[in-house]
């Protein structure tokens, strides 16, 4: 639908402008959005975090296979394919965190003995590319309907040899001491999925599970004013 | 899940439409959907939407030894995938025909037309030469992929740019991107499929038949054409019967189509290579249109992380401290070990894994106490966990893990000949920690169930 709604797309954080005490690199990159745009699936959603780009598509409530079946609920299933040759063992890890997050947050007692499948095409890779999974997730479940108890958002931050925590890391700054990506829910910024590589101190997670709460108060206004761009006109 | 079969009154419509020269969306019979082809940031990153139908494609290249015959030569792979989000029926097991047919015409119409300069790929001869691969991911199907997926892997490879080698006498130097500018392949031609669907028996003909269009036609020409009037592959299915002069008139009109197409697909790379140039950004995130409704972006956004350090020391001082690490590991023999009981997996899709965790025999437990246990650590400490397995002999007895009716269990050692043992006692020499693993053999026999 093409529009001509001019809405001001620049969103001013809360601080405004300087960098925070902890480090020089501690900001989001530039996000962008679009739902609707695949005509074949339920949902779908593009998310772009910087130069990460994540296509995903959700087809449910729909037929599932009778093997696959759970009486009393909705069977989730979740597929990611990389950009380059075949499927491996590390997408099917992110695959089965992705889906533990869904199944957290989809109700899917409201859908028994149907399947909701998140199909993720992964476009650009630069850095926080599971984080971007998850909300290019979000988003499609979202587009297609699927009723939901809370929204979900994923925030990588990555921590340098020095201690220094950088949020949104790129492809350059995830060669650090170790990343962390975290999956919260939008009512009480709980943790819903946390995947960690490399070493750090229990300070160091509680420091970046709280950067990344404060992260996703951002993420989330994101998909509110999103959303509320989409439905102003009805 | 099942494709939704396509109604009889509407297959009629169809057809219909078709006999009175209209069609669904407005299009005359010689007219293609618009073209829309956008590139990322990395070079050899295209998207291109024909209509509705929507193709990721990306070129990658890394440096292998060339295959025997063809000693001189680069190797092109393409790999054409039908995404599971571009159509309900596309799951991983049902797609093979189509799959099968549209990879093989892309194979014909870019590899054998030798559009791409293969002996420009050599290396080293004999030894090292580039490998280009091309990987098509279809992401959303509204007819014609075979179209879409040809004009995205020609623009992936024209957009394409591999690091740059020198050869000076042996040595062969790889330069990074950041060391010297990456150079394009050398490209002769740009071969593009055009398809004509006929319907009633080769009557009516239509150019880029959309998905519905291609449910009720009856056969698929499709013919693959470079600017130059060279016709690259040619391909008849459904077993329409055609005249000469149908495929004639076919060929024409691919002819003028491929040349309004190249001329649109030499323009877009133009147009990015010039923003690259001036330094402008690029990428997916500037082809997200900005009037869209649905599209929504939001600059970099600073985030205040001051109170960080004093809320994880809250947490941290209530927290209660951490408990002791429960499991302890067994040591079998020198290098067997184990840790933890073995409990079912709970990855849940896996329906080819082996089940491991039912009852074990009672020759099991026979077979492990033979094995004298010169270690020092407590096998009670397991064995009072409670694991969901059965004991014979009470506190000592160990973990079952498999059901297997194999007599005789042979564990392999580094420094033993493997045919001697049968009950392996370890008193013999005994390593810490042996350099190599041994490993254990079990032949599984299967319960019949």
């Amino acid at each position: 639908m093409e529009e001509e709604t001019h809405t001001d797309a620049k969103i001013r954080a809360e601080n405004g402008t300087g960098s925070s005490p902890r480090g020089p690199g501690c900001s989001l990159r530039h996000f962008a959005c679009e739902q609707n745009l695949l005509s074949r699936p339920d949902g779908s959603a593009s998310f772009l975090q910087g130069d990460t780009s994540v296509l995903a598509g959700v087809y449910g409530p729909a037929e599932v296979k009778v093997s696959k079946e759970i009486f009393n609920k909705a069977t989730l299933e979740v597929i990611l394919r990389p950009k380059i040759g075949l499927p491996g063992v590390a997408e099917k890890s992110r695959e089965r965190l992705i889906r533990n997050t869904c199944e957290a947050v989809v109700l899917g007692t409201l859908h028994p003995r149907t399947s909701i499948t998140v199909v993720l095409q992964v476009v650009s890779d630069a850095g926080s590319l599971l984080a971007c999974c998850l909300n290019a997730a979000c988003m499609a479940l979202v587009d297609a309907g699927v009723p939901m108890r809370a929204l979900f958002c994923g925030v990588a931050c990555a921590l340098d040899s020095d201690g220094t925590l950088v949020l949104d890391p790129t492809s350059k700054q995830e060669k650090a001491r170790a990343v962390l990506t975290f999956a919260l829910d939008s009512v009480e910024r709980k943790l819903l999925m946390s995947s960690t590589k490399g070493l750090y101190s229990d300070t160091e997670l509680q420091q970046c599970l709280a950067a990344a709460q404060a992260a996703s108060q951002h993420v989330f206004r994101f998909y509110r004013e999103s959303l509320q761009r989409r439905y102003s006109k009805s | 899940m099942k494709e939704t079969p396509l109604s009889n009154c509407e297959r009629r419509f169809l057809l219909r439409a078709i006999e009175e020269k209209k069609r669904l969306d407005g299009r005359q019979t010689y007219d293609y959907r618009n073209i829309r082809i956008s590139f990322g940031t990395d070079y050899g990153c295209c998207i291109v939407e024909l209509g509705k139908t929507r193709v990721l494609g990306q070129v990658s290249c890394e440096l292998v030894s060339p295959k025997l015959n063809r000693a001189t030569e680069g190797i092109l792979f393409f790999n054409l995938e039908l995404s599971q989000m571009a159509a309900p029926a596309f799951e991983p097991g049902r797609q093979s025909d189509l799959l099968v047919k549209l990879n093989r015409l892309m194979e014909r119409c870019l590899r054998n037309s030798k559009c791409i300069d293969t002996e420009s790929l050599c290396v080293v001869a004999g030894e090292k030469v580039w490998q280009i691969r091309v990987d098509l991911h279809l992401l959303n199907h509204d007819g014609n992929i075979i179209d879409a997926a040809s004009i995205a892997a020609i623009v992936a490879l024209c957009h394409f740019r591999r690091p740059d080698v020198s050869v000076q006498g042996d040595e062969v130097t790889l330069y990074t991107p950041e060391e010297r500018d990456p150079v394009p392949l050398s490209i002769h031609h740009m071969p593009i499929c055009v398809s004509f669907a006929f319907f009633q028996q080769g009557t009516y003909l239509l150019v880029d038949p959309n998905e519905r269009e291609e449910r009720v036609m009856d056969g698929l020409l499709v013919i693959a054409m470079n600017k130059h009037r060279e016709i690259c592959t040619i391909q008849s299915s459904g077993g329409i019967m055609l005249l000469k002069d149908q495929v004639l008139r076919c060929s024409k009109i691919a002819g003028v189509k491929v040349a309004e197409i190249t001329e649109l697909i030499l323009k877009a790379l133009e147009n990015d290579q010039k923003v690259r140039k001036e330094g402008g950004k690029f990428g997916f995130a500037e082809s997200i249109a900005n009037q869209r409704i649905t599209a929504f972006k939001m600059e970099k956004a600073p985030i205040d992380t001051s109170d960080v350090e004093e809320k994880a020391e809250e947490i941290i001082a209530e927290a209660e401290p951490p408990s002791e690490v429960v499991s302890t590991p067994v040591l079998w023999t020198p290098g067997t070990a184990q840790i933890g009981e073995g409990v079912e997996n709970s990855w849940g899709d896996l329906e080819d894994s082996e089940k491991e965790d039912d009852e074990g025999g009672g020759d099991q437990a026979i077979i492990l106490d033979g094995i004298k246990m010169d270690t020092g650590v407590e096998v009670s400490d397991i064995g009072s966990q409670g694991g969901p397995k059965h004991w014979k002999n009470g506190a000592d007895a160990p973990i079952i893990l498999s059901d297997s009716e194999e007599e005789e269990m042979i564990i392999l050692e580094p420094d033993k000949n493997p045919k001697k043992i049968r009950t392996q006692t370890t008193s013999a020499k005994q390593e810490k920690a042996p350099s190599k693993k041994p490993v254990k053999r079990r032949k599984k026999k299967r319960a019949a169930n």
